[in-house]
């Protein structure tokens, strides 16, 4: 049985912060079709499209038939821990800073033995529920569960490693002005967040929902407008070192392409609040995140960023800041790239339209912002990087992957 | 017993048992160590270099290098090479290739070499570099390395075979006991029952005397026809027989057994003898409960009857079952790719009566066994040979 983690004391300036180390990171090209499920939250193995048969570790040939067709496709999760052992001196800096690791073998119901990573109520000879994961190089990884909720399950030292759980964490909503912002920082706190700031433009200026913040315990307003980059600097000056998780709650959504526009206004305010304001956040707060991601159980873990599903194909009617989006997304690979020595995930939310009032005229089905916060501490918790939030989101990834060129017509209406 | 089919290897012999004492650290290279080993041979056997025409060359230290560079780095020219990259098992592969070449006449005298260094990195270089499924599936799992992978496959067997680890130390403690006698073992002090059980764990089940110490170090032979030796005044041992096989019992989900399991019986018919007609055992321990799983598989003892064979048997030089005489890699040390050879050129030196202070008296017919590679959950590769000593 797990003991649960205990909050962090307060930080003692005089020790040196350990500095984050990255597990065994390459891999083969194929390999990276865990990657790809991992990111998404799938268990996907190799199937060979000829004989039917499952394959693991990666493979360029069907080991029953020799095809070349094997498909990475869903894959059922049960298997049985055949045997278990315990790293204690690893030859590797990341896993002899966290010795005892604990490893096993699985053999999975659909055929594939399995090496991976156990979760600490995993019990030699009894069923594993299995999931891909990114450890802590970006890179996916098998992790056997227990198959039924043990207690405290997610406090498994193992399994924290993999994923970016809220829990006694310091989180920074970088916008606490729109619905989106305030039901992120109310599902942070709920989640078990240990302090939330939230960032406000203009604190003076009153605005809706403001009660929801205000005065609440382990809710700290800080004075932000991310498009500003003094402002930005300033906040990371205060706080840079307390943020964990940094989620980019930023909008600003205006209708409108580019014919029925006049000049370049709308959308020079557009990339300054999006595009720019995602880099003075990142140049004010990735640094520090960086250095802090092997710091104890409130270490930096993960950036989140909520971006349009138009970011990947655009919609005219709102087709300069489905731009803006698509500049962001851009930018979200590069952070993750940069972030990732430091261990911290970059996470991106895809939503369809939501529920808020620059969506107005949009028809349904909407997303509602309590459904994004919801969907924020989720994807923290299962360690994602890729998520799509609302039926719109999905329908849009699986219209993309099928046919670009139908979506890019359709999406013209 | 089978039939073989084989043809026998007649007059193939073998020759000039060669090791380049080993130390734990080296800032030489892989080929200073190869190189070392060629210019013993050819000392040992009264040849000139360039009387070897045939090289076969196993390293995992080498860089870049394969036996083609090596016969210019070392200015020998022949008309038959092999590199074999097969771990614990590449002594054994290279002798069933250098034998046919001999008795096929491509060749009259092959050198069979094996050496690595060890840098004080290379080991872990090793370990992250040693093959595709190991890189995609195995090292990121907390890189224990074969430890870890060997920790799973020795749980999983004394779980199934009810073996505790009583029975897997007794190997430990009765190399130890015969390295104490080899001048040239990197392990000099005495190992008991109590210091073995109360040693550190690495991975568990595997503690620290179950596992080898990497270490710099060369072994080498010569493979040729009996006139051929009979013409350099050579003393020599016959090859009656070997085996080989990869990637055996790929269904059972978890190792048990070795591929010598599956030609076990071509080994010993081949050569015409029987298991207890063996004067010394030499197995590829790099693990104790790979030796006693090779016990089961070579023939000595049932499955599962390898604890209770440990048991009733003294497995030290002057013992009833003279296994692993020289310390094995257990207590010698493993000087990578040298690590296969190790117990094929004490077997060797055993039966032409040459091995010394580790001599088991009168031995004439030596069995010596190979395996490696453990590319993702098991060891692949593995060999053995049977040789006999010019009394027998």
């Amino acid at each position: 049985m797990i003991e649960p983690i205990k909050p962090s004391r307060r930080k003692n300036p005089l020790l040196r912060t350990r500095l984050p180390a990255s597990p065994p990171r390459p891999r083969s090209r194929m390999s990276h079709g865990f990657t790809r499920a991992a990111a998404e939250g799938r268990f996907m193995l190799q199937r060979c499209e000829a004989c039917g048969a499952f394959a693991y570790p990666a493979r360029e040939a069907c080991p029953s038939c020799l095809s070349a067709g094997l498909a990475f496709v869903d894959a059922p999760r049960r298997g049985v821990l055949l045997a278990e052992t315990t790293a204690r001196v690893p030859s590797d800096v990341y896993f002899r800073e966290r010795a005892p690791w604990r490893i096993g073998l699985i053999k999975m119901d659909c055929g594939p033995t399995i090496v991976a990573h156990l979760h600490a109520d995993c019990a030699e000879g009894a069923a594993v529920r299995m999931s891909l994961q990114l450890d802590k190089s970006g890179q996916a990884v098998a992790f056997a569960h227990p198959e039924a909720e043990t207690p405290n399950m997610a406090d498994d030292r193992q399994w924290r490693e993999m994923t970016a759980d809220p829990k006694f964490r310091r989180a920074l909503v970088t916008n606490g002005r729109s619905v989106i912002g305030q039901e992120a920082v109310a599902a942070l706190k709920a989640a078990g967040a240990k302090t939330v700031f939230v960032g406000i433009a203009e604190p003076w200026r009153p605005f809706a929902g403001e009660e929801r913040l205000r005065g609440q315990d382990g809710i700290e307003i800080v004075t932000l407008d991310a498009a500003d980059e003094k402002s930005a600097t300033d906040v990371a000056a205060d706080i840079g070192g307390k943020v964990d998780i940094l989620v980019n709650t930023t909008e600003y959504v205006r209708p409108g392409g580019l014919l029925d526009r006049r000049g370049t206004s709308i959308a020079r305010d557009e990339i300054d609040q999006a595009y720019l304001g995602f880099i003075n956040l990142a140049q004010a707060f990735g640094p520090a995140m960086r250095t802090r991601g092997a710091d104890g159980i409130n270490s930096s873990a993960a950036w989140v960023n909520i971006l349009s599903v138009y970011a990947l194909a655009n919609w005219p009617a709102f087709g300069a800041y489905s731009a803006s989006q698509a500049a962001c997304l851009s930018l979200s690979h590069c952070l993750r790239a940069e972030l990732r020595p430091g261990g911290v995930r970059v996470m991106n939310l895809f939503t369809g339209p939501a529920d808020t009032e620059w969506f107005q005229t949009v028809p349904p089905p909407k997303v509602a912002p309590r459904v994004i916060a919801q969907a924020i501490v989720s994807g923290l918790r299962n360690g994602l990087e890729e998520m799509y939030v609302g039926d719109v989101a999905e329908e849009i990834r699986q219209r993309l992957a099928a046919n670009p060129k139908a979506l890019e017509r359709e999406l013209d209406r | 017993m089978t039939i073989s089919l084989r043809r026998p290897y007649d007059d193939v012999v073998i020759a000039a048992p060669v090791t380049i004492p080993y130390v734990r650290y080296s800032i030489e290279s892989a080929q200073w160590w190869i190189g070392r080993a060629l210019s013993a041979l050819v000392a040992q056997a009264g040849i000139k270099a360039s009387d070897i025409d045939g090289l076969c060359v196993s390293s995992f230290t080498m860089g870049t290098d394969s036996g083609i560079g090596l016969t210019q780095h070392f200015g020998i020219c022949v008309r038959w090479l092999d590199t074999i990259p097969l771990g614990g098992a590449s002594a054994i592969a290279a002798l069933r290739k250098a034998a046919r070449a001999v008795q096929a006449r491509d060749a009259d005298i092959v050198a069979c070499v094996a050496g690595d260094t060890n840098h004080v990195d290379s080991f872990r270089l090793t370990l992250e570099n040693f093959s595709r499924f190991n890189q995609d599936a195995v090292y990121p799992y907390g890189a224990g390395g074969a430890n870890a992978s060997f920790a799973l496959i020795a749980r999983n067997y004394m779980r199934t075979f009810g073996v505790t680890r009583e029975d897997v130390g007794r190997i430990a403690v009765a190399q130890r006991a015969n390295a104490l006698r080899n001048p040239h073992a990197l392990m000099k002090a005495p190992l008991t029952m109590e210091q073995y059980l109360s040693a550190r764990p690495i991975s568990d089940p595997i503690h620290l005397f179950d596992c080898v110490m990497p270490c710099a170090g060369a072994e080498a032979f010569l493979v040729m026809r009996d006139e051929t030796a009979a013409s350099l005044g050579l003393s020599a041992a016959r090859l009656l027989s070997t085996i080989e096989r990869h990637n055996a019992f790929a269904d059972d989900p978890m190792q048990v057994r070795g591929g010598w399991a599956m030609d076990v019986g071509e080994l010993y018919a081949m050569a015409g003898v029987k298991p207890e007609d063996l004067d010394i055992v030499q197995t590829y321990d790099d693990y104790p409960v790979i030796t006693m799983m090779q016990f089961e598989d070579l023939g000595f003892c049932n499955k599962g009857e390898g604890a209770e064979f440990v048991r009733q048997h003294d497995l030290t030089i002057d013992g009833d079952f003279p296994h692993n005489t020289s310390g094995g890699q257990l207590s010698v040390g493993q000087a990578g790719a040298a690590g296969a050879y190790l117990g094929l050129v004490e077997g060797l030196r055993q039966v032409l009566g040459i091995a010394g202070p580790t001599q088991v008296r009168n031995a004439s017919l030596a069995l010596a066994s190979g395996f490696g590679m453990i590319n993702y959950d098991r060891g692949l590769a593995s060999g053995a040979a049977i040789l006999a000593g010019p009394s027998r």
